[in-house]
């Protein structure tokens, strides 16, 4: 689904991604770690094709299409779709009409879905305005409901949602990745839906609990340094810190 | 440059052929139906309390529909009450500049309108004034009272035929809001190239009584030039007044608001929003603060696009301890995160750039009907297109 070759990326002058392989296969979900700084959003970013972050070395491959170079809405319409860590407000906006957006001509029942995340009351509010932290999280959820991307792309997903909302973060994830869900999206039943791919940041680990992963990988000094379980590298992490995980990982 | 600004009456004919008067809406010809319908005066007149239309110099069309209302020509309602002189040119004074000046050699009508003690109009008010006559002057005097414990809801909107080369309105607007009562005002500009606008409005508020004053101009204009002023003189008394304004190339846009704040627990708020496409705006927003307990705010925001000038002029004066007045401005292009946000949910960058420029222009317009606001709506998306 996604594969990313020697990528080497510069925000602002300065290398942050040095040579980053990757690979998300079809229906495959991975975790992404690495501490604060690392080049994790970084990376997200060079794969949406954000402005800022220049590629000058490498290619990103998705459904076998080079998107190295593309705009962004033709990632966003080939099926890439993100959860952003730090979204724009956009005044005059309201948040009913970029879910309507995000839906690309289909169909959408705005209500429905905004029910399902408890985010009715805010379909009236101009997008972010004074969101909470919590609450972004949820509008970002309900974005990519409608829009139902083939890849998705979460940054820190459960980071400022509480204790009883994590649930609901973590079904809602099932849901786009058409993963044993109690949703029914749009009226089609998951069970005839191909599961979807994912990549998530986490730095808690806590959405490991809702989600089922099949790899982990940390980013570190804008290198990926290791691949494996996400569990256990998460356990790695939480017992001997980055410094040993890396120490691991270069043995 | 300088003749779009240095305008003089004196250049302009203040003489004009006169049209007959309608008895009945749809009597109006079809070409200035449309015209006005872009204003938002609808001949149709459905779910509207009253409709003045003033074409040139001649009052064509004049009749309320609500109990407790009264709509008429300033002439008529000059002979009906003998006590209007206790109104006109009490708020704006003739000798303000050339322009009331000329208002008040050169009159041509204007309306009336006047709701009862306690009266509540249900369905908005509509007025229109319409220049047709190329390179006329229009000269006209407003008059609304708002009487004790009333509510006054009007549209005006003010157009021009289409094939007018050139022209010069002026609108001497005298308002008188008293205790308790309450004006909704729209205004909505559709002039010409080459028509230069000099409204003089001042509007005085007693205790309790609330203005809200709305202004809509997308259209280009040659130059339009006006700082209405609001006296809120008693106790309570409220003021808001929102502008949206697009500036096309050739457009001179100076436009502000004024309110003075002279009595305790009056709040004012000016909220103005424009862009320009290769025009000029220069938003002005003035609280003057009098008395201690009064609580203001000013918001102006700009946008320009491609090239033009935008300039914010925010004023805050206080005269004593105790007022809260504050401002907010912001004047520059739109934010490449914003655009790039809307294009990962799959707009291409025109599209996303007109999404977020609909939403900048997106001030809650209090009271606006259905129609219009879709009318607005309407127009906006147009103004996107001119801008692409
Ligand atoms: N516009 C920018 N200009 C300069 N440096 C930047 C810019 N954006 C990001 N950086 C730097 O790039 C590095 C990587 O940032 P990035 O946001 O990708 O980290 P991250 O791994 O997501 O961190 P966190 O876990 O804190 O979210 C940081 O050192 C950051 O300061
Ligand atoms: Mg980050």
């Amino acid at each position: 689904m996604l594969q990313i070759e020697e990528l080497r990326v510069e925000v602002g002058g300065k290398e942050i991604l040095k040579n980053v392989n990757m690979e998300v296969p079809e229906g495959e979900t991975h975790i992404l770690f690495g501490p604060n700084g690392s080049g994790k959003t970084t990376l997200m970013m060079t794969i949406m094709g954000f402005s800022g972050y220049e590629v000058t070395h490498g290619k990103i491959t998705f459904k076998g299409e080079d998107i190295t170079h593309q705009p962004i809405h033709e990632r966003a319409r080939l099926g890439i779709g993100v959860s952003f860590q730090r979204p724009p407000t956009i005044n005059g906006l309201k948040t009913r009409n970029i879910v309507e957006i995000c839906a690309m001509d289909q169909p959408v029942d705005v209500e429905t879905l905004a029910d399902q995340l408890d985010f009715s009351e805010f379909l009236d509010r101009d997008v972010n305005h004074n969101f909470s932290g919590g609450e972004i999280k949820r509008s970002e959820l309900l974005q990519l409901m409608a829009q139902r991307p083939d890849l998705t792309l979460l940054d820190e997903p459960e980071s400022g949602v509480d204790l009883e909302s994590i649930l609901l973060v973590g079904d809602t994830i099932n849901s786009l990745l058409n993963k044993g869900t109690k949703y029914f999206p749009r009226g089609r039943t998951h069970k005839t839906d191909r599961v979807k791919s994912a990549l998530v940041i986490t730095h808690t680990g806590h959405i490991l609990d809702y989600i089922t992963a099949d790899k982990g990988q940390v980013l570190y000094d804008g290198v990926l340094c290791c691949s494996r379980n996400a569990r256990e590298i998460l356990k790695w992490i939480r017992e001997y810190g980055y410094e040993e995980c890396i120490r691991c990982s270069t043995n | 440059m300088l003749n779009e600004l240095d305008v003089n009456p004196q250049d302009f004919e203040s003489d004009a052929a006169d049209h007959c008067y309608l008895d009945d809406l749809s009597q109006v010809d079809e070409t200035d139906a449309e015209q006005f319908l872009n204003v938002g005066v609808d001949t149709g007149a459905d779910g509207r309390g009253g409709t003045f239309i003033q074409k040139d110099r001649s009052v064509v069309h004049c009749k309320s529909c609500q109990d407790g209302i009264e709509m008429m020509s300033i002439s008529q309602a000059a002979e009906t009450h003998g006590w209007l002189g206790e109104y006109l040119w009490k708020n704006v004074s003739p000798d303000t500049d050339k322009f009331t000046s000329r208002a008040r050699e050169k009159p041509h009508e204007g309306y009336f309108i006047r709701a009862l003690p306690g009266a509540k109009c249900e369905h908005p008010l509509q007025s229109c004034l319409y220049i047709s006559k190329d390179h006329f002057s229009q000269h006209v005097h407003n008059l609304v009272i708002a009487e004790e414990g009333s509510e006054l809801h009007i549209i005006t909107g003010c157009a021009t035929s289409p094939h007018l080369v050139s022209g010069l309105h002026v609108g001497v607007s005298e308002f008188y809001i008293k205790k308790g009562a309450r004006l909704t005002f729209t205004m909505i500009h559709d002039w010409g190239e080459k028509v230069f606008v000099r409204p003089r409005t001042v509007t005085r508020v007693e205790e309790g009584g609330v203005i809200v004053s709305n202004y809509i101009s997308l259209k280009p204009v040659g130059s339009l030039q006006m700082f209405p002023t609001t006296h809120l003189m008693g106790k309570d008394a409220v003021a808001r007044f929102n502008s949206v304004l697009v500036a096309s190339e050739g457009s001179h846009l100076d436009v502000g608001s004024r309110v003075i704040l002279n009595a305790p627990g009056a709040r004012a708020e000016i909220i103005s929003r424009g862009i320009t496409l290769g025009g000029t705006i220069i938003a002005r927003g003035n609280l003057i603060g009098k008395v201690a307990g009064v609580k203001a705010h000013l918001e102006c925001k700009g946008l320009i696009l491609n090239d033009g000038l935008m300039q914010a002029i925010p004023e805050l004066s206080g005269h004593v301890p105790g007022v809260e007045m504050s401002h907010e401005a912001a004047v520059g292009k739109i934010d490449q995160r914003e655009i790039e946000y809307l294009m990962a949910r799959g707009l291409d960058e025109d599209e996303a750039v007109s999404t977020i420029v609909r939403g900048f222009l997106n001030v809650d317009i209090e009271g606006l009907p259905a129609n219009l606001q879709k009318r607005l709506d309407k127009a906006v998306s147009e103004t996107q297109k001119d801008m692409m």
